[in-house]
């Protein structure tokens, strides 16, 4: 199964559809030298490489710049990437932020929340990442705070309902609490699951995850696959 | 269904485990009830039965070996799940897929949501009673499932997308025989209709039952057929097009009064959308190469990308972070549509018998592989 096959179909009658330039698919395997020619007539972009979005510092977005003159010193810095801007929130601010998001900027709805687990950064261990969508002009912006290890973060529960089993997956993954969830408990996994299987330094297999759920038949701390020192 | 009454014996709340092994709860949901007689006070759902890791495993893989992984979230969906994940990591490396590709993939897709449309349909007619829908819809099923061995050899976790394009050019016959059977649909559909849309028994069981307005609809989070059922025009097809969803012409059908009725008209009227889009993709397929000419081993630069797709339930999201030359994902998270959507269980249900509980179930249309990942 090669990626590219020259394509054998029958020959169609002219498509409706404006096709590329040239169809030569047969020339698909000699491409690596292409370079060569550059007066043929441009390729299109399925056939040139693959262009990387790029980083760019944001200074323009209204409702970035809404949010910095509304609340002091909530936004860090902003940038944009892959055509999604991104605003970097200070952390005591986070609920402050979405709250006027939500009610003055019209991004009533919550995509997605979610972390990254970044174990050697200086700045805090955490990444939450907001993912906010206004459906008057379908704009989507996205929030980034850092959270530290053992410090927790305010829950914005109360700004959007559905941020509330986001939080709790986040909590369960990654042991980030949120303070003011209504009902911070795991949501994947059980309670007693020992630690939060998102976090780099935990492993993809071996570990003890612990077996409270069956205290007669695991001794605390003891899960099924425990060997070492102490195992059930 | 009379007015208040006073009750005869002294009434205690029960609480009841519904689930996880109940058949109408569509795999391993466990919901906790708080009922008074028959009428439900609170529910609360338990997941993670099924939890996998997925997210974990992706972190281990090179990219297009996380596409595998993807199928086996939604179950019943598994191309649109490939699709939101090449969709994203094309994002993410800067690749343009052919339009030969582009229209490869929304046929798969538009099968798939039709496919996965008519298990629902099937399950939740079930639940309410009715048997007959589910061997007609599963007769329908049949022929995609068979279009999609024909094409990719799989039948459910197809793993049928690459990052750049499609694995396979179409097998001989493949577009006339899908052809026919996208002529034979709008009958076949016109047929399910005849069961069930006029039914007296099915209107009951379903008009005014786990009604949500378009506000709280937002404020949890809806995406798909229940957002739109509520009324809100939105389907990612549309605001944010990927692959060539831009170029074919297909109606975002709502609904008006965000029950389970509407909802189900809702995926009717989206499974007649998908026949039109794909008789659109079948006239209109372009010749051309089946993949970019992306490199062998994919290198990654450090950024983060949300890409997402309108899958048969909503709106399916993936939000990976990459690391500067990594060739796999540091982290990658999925949205899934049912979890979210799951989590309005609770307020739609208050209130409602439990039997009703059944059907707002069915009209979330949820799956567990995919809630709990």
């Amino acid at each position: 199964m090669t990626d590219e096959k020259s394509t054998p179909q029958p020959e169609k009658k002219p498509v409706s559809e404006p096709v590329q330039g040239n169809e030569k698919p047969s020339t698909d395997q000699a491409s690596e030298a292409v370079t060569v020619n550059e007066e043929a007539p441009p390729k299109p972009p399925w056939e040139e490489k693959p262009v990387p979005p790029v980083h760019e510092e944001v200074s323009d977005d209204p409702d970035v710049n809404a949010l910095r003159e509304k609340i002091d010193g909530a936004v860090l810095a902003a940038e944009s990437y892959a055509g999604d801007v991104t605003a970097i929130v200070a952390r005591d601010r986070i609920v402050e932020a979405c709250r006027f998001l939500k009610e003055d900027r019209g991004f009533k709805f919550l995509v997605d929340l979610t972390a990254v687990d970044w174990p050697e950064r200086e700045e805090g261990r955490f990444d939450l990442i907001y993912w906010l969508h206004r459906f008057d002009d379908s704009k989507r912006l996205r929030l980034r705070t850092c959270v530290p290890e053992n410090e927790s973060v305010a829950s914005v529960t109360a700004v959007w309902k559905v941020a509330n089993w986001m939080e709790r997956e986040v909590y369960d993954m990654f042991g980030v609490i949120f303070d003011g969830h209504p009902n911070l408990e795991r949501i994947l996994t059980w309670e007693g699951f020992n630690g939060h299987p998102l976090r780099k330094d935990f492993p993809l297999e071996g570990i003890d995850t612990g077996a409270a759920i069956y205290p007669d038949v695991y001794p605390e701390g003891g899960g099924p696959l425990v060997e070492e020192e102490g195992g059930a | 269904m009379s007015g208040p009454l006073e009750p005869l014996f002294d009434v205690e709340e029960m609480e009841l485990s519904f689930g996880p092994q109940h058949p109408s709860t569509h795999g391993v949901l466990r919901v906790m009830l708080k009922l008074d007689g028959e009428k439900i006070m609170d529910a609360k759902p338990i997941i993670g039965y099924l939890h996998r890791g997925t997210e974990k495993l992706f972190e281990k893989e090179p990219f297009p070996q996380c596409i595998p992984h993807t199928d086996r979230m939604d179950y019943v969906a598994a191309a649109t799940n490939n699709q939101g994940f090449v969709v994203t990591m094309e994002k993410a490396l800067g690749i343009t897929i052919p339009p030969r590709a582009a229209y490869i993939r929304m046929m798969l897709a538009e099968l798939q949501r039709l496919s996965s449309h008519m298990v629902w349909l099937a399950t939740h007619a079930i639940d309410l009673g009715a048997i007959t829908p589910f061997f007609y819809t599963f007769r329908e099923r049949e022929e995609i499932l068979d279009l999609f061995e024909a094409y990719c050899g799989a039948r459910l976790t197809l793993n049928t997308m690459k990052i750049g394009g499609v694995p396979f050019e179409l097998p001989d016959g493949w577009i006339e025989r899908c052809s026919a059977f996208v002529d034979s649909l709008p009958g076949h559909i016109d047929e399910y209709e005849q069961l069930l849309t006029e039914n007296r028994i099915w209107r009951r069981r379903t008009i005014g039952v786990g009604v949500i307005s378009a506000e709280d609809a937002i404020e949890w989070g809806l995406t798909g057929p229940p957002l739109r059922g509520s009324g809100v025009k939105w389907d990612i097809r549309k605001v944010f097009p990927y692959d060539r969803y831009d170029e074919v012409d297909f109606e975002v059908p709502i609904g008006a009064n965000g029950d389970t009725y509407d909802r189900y008209l809702v995926r009717i009227e989206e499974m007649r959308q998908s026949t039109r889009i794909l008789r659109q993709c079948l006239d209109r397929l372009p010749d051309g190469p089946i993949m970019a000419k992306a490199p062998k081993v994919l290198r990654a630069q450090e950024g983060m990308v949300y890409g997402s797709v309108e899958a048969p339930k909503g709106e399916l999201g993936y939000f990976v972070v990459t690391t500067a030359k990594a060739t796999q994902p540091y982290r990658c998270h999925v949205r899934p549509p049912s979890f979210i959507n799951l989590q309005a269980l609770p307020v739609m249900v208050k209130g409602l018998l439990v039997a009703d509980l059944v059907a707002v179930i069915g009209t979330l249309d949820i799956v567990l592989g995919e809630i709990d990942r």
